[in-house]
């Protein structure tokens, strides 16, 4: 079981040639699966584009990781992962064209980030091109690490705008034995939540809601009957309004959503985000953070050359 | 130390909460570690308010301030070294210890920083909640200190690092400005700010506030002690548990010297004879804990275990942790000083970095236990001596030295939940190159451009950016 699912040769050398098309000077857009190419704005078209190599580099089920390039398609990746018995916690929506890359850089969890947690906290080891063309690691490739600034937690939702993610090291989990989405109208959805464990998803869209238990099929079963015959499995959940997103803190959820029509939106319980129709109300962020991002794309790109155009808020 | 300094401190703050006498700045030398530094001043803020007059008034003086929690902290972060050679003010949050608010439903705290970590999952319990991260130490250490050293415990390994239970923090930044990093909902705008501060160990501010996220209780446990006649057979079910696809709430690893010793220290029934005994919990649901445990047991009986002992009820559970829990102090038991490391490797090079450690420690001439969180692969050896034995400080150190590199060697870290403080800073080079170095003094100096909070440590002498000196004469050993 510790034998490397797949191994591809010559990891170092993808890397390098990476570094070496980012160069140091002129301003690059690096290109994923484009499925979230709106997030941020448009970049400036006058930025070349580059893309991240691609490829599993190695899995190892005993360790828990994964290391691989961030070109790679998440579905790609899920797919190797599955050889082990294990998946990953990205969950974007179009999985065979969104990249790994792409889906840390925007940093907008799925689902079932309820159950799964936040993508940050998948990431463990980036390997990245700085804004100077060099090749720089940030973390380590084990699932606990304290060694130094947490550079990793930075990147993710950085838009590419600190550094062109190149390869990563995540954590993975193992697959769920039994997985069951279910669907039904409670009085509130609110209860659910503290009824179930853990349960990996609760959507609800102003009258209708959906569940997704996982884990061990007995005890996804008493979970089932917990929740009564109002719930009955369904094939999937909704699909979701890709008009806005919008992140409210969990307990101003309902409140947040009041007076939008039911079925107008999804809203993911327990975690805060609302998929509705109409675009978030900007947020202006306070001066003192917005020091901070401002000092930190200074030192980081000084010369504002990586995904120029692109802002992260 | 200027007595206009500390007039100024005393008055912003309240003359007994501000300390200059010389017997008690030798109480602030140092924290947990066998590091030494001179604090110039020591304070006790009680309020927000406070904290950034004593920053402000540091900073007005041309002091370097040191943050300081419960000073429970091994890898010397909360020793006291200033800038220029100048004693710095140290900044002890005790005080601040407040529960502030608990939102049941959102399972959301927010606290001030001196709130002990125990404390919090105390203050929680009749909700049926906890606070996940539990290092040894939780009956001393804040949850302040926590998020500065990202440091967890046991239960990291199926709940993840103290960065994923922390959704916000309040922090006074070096130059006195207050800034909400992170927030309540799930996708706060701009950079991960919050996650960028959590593990900085106090180089970017100092936290004031903290929204920490609380987890239910689960409705079944069971925590199992396993009794190994190998460290081999031991390691290797780590290695298998994991492999059979159970991620274990806990999964802790004695060696043969530190079970005896806590046996004779808490008598909770472990093998004074075992070579090693592994701790395994395993949580959730009544049916998945119930085919967990016997995986556990069928993978332990498979790499020939001795014996496998489940928990009845929850007198001995917490007997059996507490064993765990109190490894370190059992030590004083065999020698009165102890230097504890704090490596992470590869799970699956644990037998091969045990061996190692072993012959390191006696090649020279020197005990050594570990107890550790093996499903991690966090590795806590522990060499013991007693420092009145002449020339004994440089063995002790040459085989820690020799013990990091070996874990480095087969792809591990440095640090896995203590931090590299001053203690590791010039090892930093064995895993980080120059450049890599340079990107984390990026980000420091974002957060504290004069180098004025906490200076001297997590990054070594010499990066690029900054033109930081070796560390005076007086902070060490």
């Amino acid at each position: 079981m510790t034998e490397p699912v797949r191994t591809l040769p010559g990891a170092d050398r993808a890397l390098g040639d990476f570094a070496t098309e980012v160069g140091p000077s002129d301003p690059v857009v690096v290109v994923g699966g484009r499925t979230q190419w709106a997030v941020g704005g448009d970049p400036d078209a006058s930025a070349r584009e580059v893309r991240a190599p691609a490829g599993v580099v190695q899995h190892e089920p005993a360790e828990m990781i994964v290391r691989v390039r961030a070109g790679t398609s998440v579905a790609e990746l899920d797919a190797a992962l599955a050889e082990g018995g294990q998946t990953i916690a990205l969950d974007p929506p179009d999985a065979e064209r969104a990249t790994v890359g792409g889906v840390l850089a925007v940093g907008h969890s799925g689902p079932r980030r309820l159950g799964w947690g936040p993508v940050r906290d998948s990431l463990l080891e980036a390997r990245y091109v700085s804004a100077g063309g060099q090749l720089i690691r940030a973390g380590g490739p084990v699932v606990k690490n304290v060694s130094g600034f947490d550079l990793c937690r930075l990147l993710v939702g950085s838009l590419g705008t600190l550094g062109l993610l190149a390869e990563v090291v995540l954590r993975v989990r193992p697959r769920p034995p039994a997985a069951v989405w279910l669907r039904g109208a409670p009085d509130d959805p609110d209860r659910l939540r503290r009824a179930l464990l853990r349960p990996s998803s609760i959507l609800w869209d102003g009258a209708t809601t959906w569940v997704l238990l996982e884990g061990h099929a007995a005890d996804v079963d008493a979970e089932i009957k917990a929740l009564g015959r109002e719930f009955a499995p369904v094939g999937a959940p909704p699909p979701l309004p890709n008009g806005g997103r919008w992140s409210v803190a969990p307990s101003a959820l309902q409140e947040a959503v009041m007076g939008l029509e039911p079925g107008s939106f999804v809203a993911e319980f327990g975690v805060g985000i609302v998929h509705a129709s109409t675009p978030a109300l900007a947020r202006p962020a306070h001066p003192a953070t917005a020091t901070l991002h401002r000092r930190i794309k200074a030192n980081f790109d000084p010369s504002g050359r990586l995904n120029p155009g692109r802002i992260v808020a | 130390m200027s007595d206009r300094l500390v007039t100024e401190l005393s008055a912003a703050l309240a003359p007994d909460r501000v300390r200059s006498r010389p017997l008690e700045l030798t109480l602030y030398r140092r924290d947990a570690s066998l590091l030494e530094g001179q604090p110039g001043v020591v304070c006790f803020p009680c309020t927000t308010d406070e904290v950034q007059a004593a920053v402000t008034i540091a900073r007005r003086h041309g002091r370097s301030v040191v943050p300081r929690g419960s000073g429970t902290g091994l890898a010397g972060g909360a020793v006291p070294v200033g800038a220029d050679g100048a004693e710095p003010v140290v900044v002890v949050t005790t005080k601040m210890d407040a529960v502030l608010e608990i939102d049941e439903g959102a399972r959301v705290a927010w606290v001030q920083p001196g709130v002990l970590n125990l404390d919090l999952s105390r203050d929680v319990a009749h909700l049926g909640l906890h606070f996940a991260p539990d290092p040894s130490s939780q009956q001393s250490c804040s949850v302040g200190g926590n998020v500065a050293n990202n440091s967890g415990g046991p239960h990291c390994l199926a709940y993840g690092v103290t960065s994923a239970h922390v959704l916000a923090v309040e922090v006074v930044l070096p130059d006195g400005t207050l800034a909400l990093l992170g927030g309540l909902d799930p996708e706060p705008p701009g950079y991960d700010l919050r996650g960028a501060f959590i593990g900085s160990e106090g180089t970017m501010g100092i936290a004031v506030r903290i929204a920490v996220r609380l987890s239910p209780d689960p409705p079944a446990v069971r925590t199992i002690l396993v009794d190994f006649a190998s460290i081999e057979t031991a390691a290797a079910t780590v290695t298998g548990i994991i492999a059979a696809g159970l991620v274990p709430a806990a999964l802790e690893m004695m060696d043969s010297r530190i079970t005896a010793a806590v046996e004779d220290y808490v008598h909770a029934g472990f093998p004074r004879d075992a070579a090693a005994v592994l701790l395994v919990e395993v949580d959730g649901l009544p049916a998945g804990v119930e085919a967990a445990a016997q995986v556990v047991a069928d993978v332990a009986e498979a790499n020939g275990a001795r014996g496998v002992r489940v928990a009845a009820d929850e007198a001995e559970r917490a007997l059996l942790w507490k064993g765990r829990k109190s490894a370190f102090g059992a030590i004083a038991r065999i020698a009165p000083d102890y230097y504890l490391h704090d490596t992470v490797v590869p799970r699956t090079r644990l037998v091969e970095v045990l061996a190692q450690v072993y012959e390191i420690a006696e090649r020279h001439q020197l005990l050594v236990v570990n107890v550790f969180h093996a499903g991690d692969g966090n590795l806590h050896p522990l060499l013991l001596f007693d420092r009145r034995e002449r020339g004994v400080m440089d063995r002790v150190l040459a085989a820690g030295a020799e013990m990091i590199a070996a874990c480095v060697a087969v792809g591990g870290v440095l640090s896995g939940e203590h931090g590299i403080g001053l203690e590791k800073r010039e090892h930093m080079g064995l895993i980080f190159s120059d450049a890599d170095l340079d990107a984390q003094r990026r980000l420091r100096l974002a957060f504290d451009p004069d180098q004025s909070c906490n200076p001297y440590k997590v990054l070594p002498s010499g990066s690029r950016c900054g033109d930081l000196q070796s560390v005076p004469a007086g902070a060490w050993i």
